[in-house]
């Protein structure tokens, strides 16, 4: 008869009951998130208010630098502040959550090369700590509505599909990049570049509607394009135009991310502790 | 049910090696050797990373087998060790027990739940309170947020941290972490418990409340895999051994059998080497001749109580000596000096050689434990005065292991009674028992 708990370890058998261990490991995660959240503003004075600070200081800058000097447009009657606030707000969780997600291997080495979990709770709990600092800071997206006395619409009730779709697409690029970065470390130091220069090329301090009409699709092959267009359009309401062929442009290439980053990081999983 | 808990079946694992080329390095190289060194390099990894291969430094890479075609088999309730030099596979072998790693081929199968302790107090944050941090090792140990809630206070209790429980373990001292961090382990309850030299930590006292846990959930019918450099701990708790050796198995039997193999064992590359001919020294000496090697002709530095303690040490002299001698202070595991003594100056040394000259203490007298002593070679003793050309601390580590009573159970040394076995006691009955009035 065989032991209810039979376990067998041969090469390349860790494959076979990965979803349903992931499944089993669940409360690992949370304790893993748990922490992760406890030691962010641990010994800090201010503590979460970081987490309200940063994108405000980003606002006033942008909203200075792209409303008042370069006189961008804004959507229909949108104060500049909002419009910059509701591109900012998505963004600000993909950077945090690519960067989180890419770190987050090399950052817990002692674990991985001490005890056996699936390997995905890692990313995935690194992601929890961005989600709560994005929680905090559509508290003061809020205090911005009632400070313009700005009233969304109905279409504000598919915001969490939005932040979702955000998160997915931090998700794909940040697992491929956390695996890569197991076995080669050059790119933590490409990580933060890349999404500083992610921040100037996605229409965070200006609206995508001054992309040139026919430059749009090609526009939307930076998911990040589609995603803050729709917070936006969630947030703001009809103000804003929505342009569908690249919104759902930017779901494939989110998708074909996600694909990529998951295979890569389930391929290279059993190898992470020998390599780490 | 079948009572076999571990089955290994040829199991083997390979890494990749990096060597440096035999091109000139440091001083010798030119601008140019290390610019066609640094390209070649980047090339090579360059071509590596294409291939989706692993990085490893060096200018050229080679297989090694840290495992070669091991295979055996634990009975379930058995407590079996395993034992080897550094680099022998058995860090290897607990890695693909715990699934941390997987095998190159060949195959395990483990039957029952199994929980590792490779490591006390994996995932310890530093920031997080005492409390915090039982909730967060537990359960990256397996161990579910229910299990720890009731076994929260005997946990508590184990590690004697009640009052510190709400501070942030990095204020804790290193005996109250080390306990809080074995407290939660001690407390797992798996079938099969894979234990790496985890017990070489905390002072005496809580050494031995562990292997007293230890041997209780050996006695709850568990299976243990224990892995030591201590061979006291691992004759005391365990039955049977496995024995490994540049990543095969070379011996499985008995523990006792298995141990002294292990430590009898001769021929070449069964020696342990320490090269000192660089390391900085403490007191420095006057330089007429330095010590640069020294070496126990043994697989291990681990000594029976009877056995004379043994050594060998290289000499280079500067100038001519004759009358040298040879000293040697004895220190317990903590630093604290146990004894002292002098060779007689029966040394002659011609400048510009190397002499080797075996040591040898005929009756250590030392108590089981593990003990390091200091070196010098100079001239004179603690009657005449000592001169000394070198000094060197803190190398020769040593081991000393408990004596096996006739039934093989292991004899008992308390800590208290000191680390010296003197001599036994004479007794004489100096007057015949005088009638005592009833």
């Amino acid at each position: 008869m065989i032991h209810p708990h039979t376990l067998i370890l041969e090469a390349g058998r860790a494959d076979r009951q990965y979803w349903q261990d992931l499944w089993r490991y669940r409360e690992l995660f949370a304790v893993l998130a748990w922490r992760d959240v406890t030691v962010r503003y641990k010994q800090t004075i201010i503590g979460a208010a970081w987490a309200v600070l940063q994108p405000f200081a980003t606002l006033v800058v942008f909203t200075v630098l792209f409303g008042y000097i370069a006189k961008m447009p804004t959507e229909g009657s949108t104060p500049y502040p909002l419009l910059v606030f509701a591109g900012l707000l998505p963004w600000q969780l993909f950077a945090s959550s690519a960067g989180a997600i890419s770190n987050s291997l090399v950052g817990n080495a002692s674990l991985i090369s001490k005890v056996y979990f699936p390997r995905l709770i890692v990313p995935a709990s690194a992601m929890v700590v961005c989600l709560i600092d994005f929680a905090i800071s559509l508290v003061l997206l809020m205090g911005l509505l009632i400070w313009f006395a700005y009233w969304p619409g109905w279409q504000v009730l598919l915001l969490p599909g939005f932040v979702a779709m955000a998160v997915l697409a931090s998700l794909g690029p940040g697992l491929f990049i956390a695996s890569l970065n197991v076995k080669y470390r050059d790119f933590r130091i490409v990580i933060p570049f890349i999404i500083q220069m992610g921040l100037y090329v996605s229409p965070v301090g200006f609206s995508s509607s001054v992309v040139p009409e026919q430059w749009r699709l090609l526009y939307s092959l930076n998911p990040m394009v589609g995603v803050i267009d729709g917070f936006r359009w969630a947030v703001l309401g009809g103000n804003v135009n929505f342009y569908m062929p690249g919104f759902m442009l930017s779901w494939c290439v989110i998708a074909f991310f996600l694909w990529l980053g998951i295979r890569k990081f389930r391929q290279m999983e059993r190898s992470f502790a020998d390599l780490i | 049910m079948s009572d076999i808990a571990i089955r290994v079946e040829s199991l083997s694992k390979r890494y990749l090696l990096g060597h440096q080329a035999n091109t000139p390095k440091g001083e010798d190289a030119t601008l140019r050797d290390n610019l066609v060194g640094a390209a070649r390099g980047l090339l090579r990894r360059t071509k590596e990373m294409a291939r989706g291969g692993a990085l490893v430094a060096g200018d050229s890479v080679e297989d090694f087998w840290a495992l070669k075609d091991v295979s055996f088999e634990v009975k379930r309730g058995e407590v079996v060790g395993i034992i080897g030099r550094n680099g022998a596979g058995k860090s290897t072998l607990l890695k693909i027990l715990s699934r941390i790693t997987e095998p190159t081929s060949g195959r395990i199968t483990l039957n029952g739940r199994v929980s590792s302790l490779l490591e006390v107090g994996t995932g310890f944050h530093p920031e997080l309170s005492g409390r915090e941090n039982i909730f967060l090792n537990g359960a990256i140990l397996g161990m579910s947020r229910k299990e720890i809630q009731t076994k929260f206070d005997e946990i508590v209790d184990f590690a004697e941290v009640e009052k510190f429980l709400d501070t942030p373990v990095k204020r804790y001292s290193s005996g109250m972490y080390v306990r809080l961090a074995f407290a939660v382990s001690a407390h797992l309850e798996p079938e099969i418990l894979i234990v790496d030299e985890v017990l070489a930590v905390g002072d005496v006292q809580f050494q031995k409340k562990c292997l007293g846990k230890m041997q209780s959930v050996a006695g709850e019918g568990r299976t243990v895999l224990f892995v030591s450099h201590n061979m006291a701990a691992v004759e005391q708790l365990t039955q049977s051994a496995v024995m490994l050796r540049a990543g095969r198995m070379v011996e499985r039997g008995p523990t006792t059998e298995v141990v002294h193999a292990y430590m009898t064992i001769a021929g070449a590359g069964n020696e342990v080497v320490f090269d000192v001919a660089n390391t900085p020294r403490k007191y420095p000496g006057n330089d007429k001749a330095r010590i640069v090697q020294l070496r126990f002709d043994r697989i291990a530095p681990v000594f029976s109580p009877g056995e004379p303690f043994e050594f060998m040490v290289r000499i280079q002299s500067n100038s001519d000596t004759s009358g040298a001698r040879i000293s040697m202070t004895i220190f317990g595991a903590d630093g604290t000096p146990i004894g002292s003594c002098f060779a007689p100056p029966a040394i002659s040394l011609r400048a510009r050689s190397i002499s080797d000259v075996r040591v040898t203490l005929p009756e250590h007298m030392l108590a089981p434990g593990s003990y390091y002593c200091g070196l010098s070679v100079g001239t004179g003793d603690h009657i005449t005065g000592v001169v000394d050309f070198d000094v060197v601390l803190d190398t020769l580590h040593f081991e000393v292991r408990p004596e096996k009573g006739e039934d093989s159970t292991v004899s008992a040394w308390t800590r208290a009674w000191g680390t010296i076995v003197f001599n036994p006691l004479k007794l004489e009955l100096e007057q015949s028992p005088l009638q005592v009035a009833a």
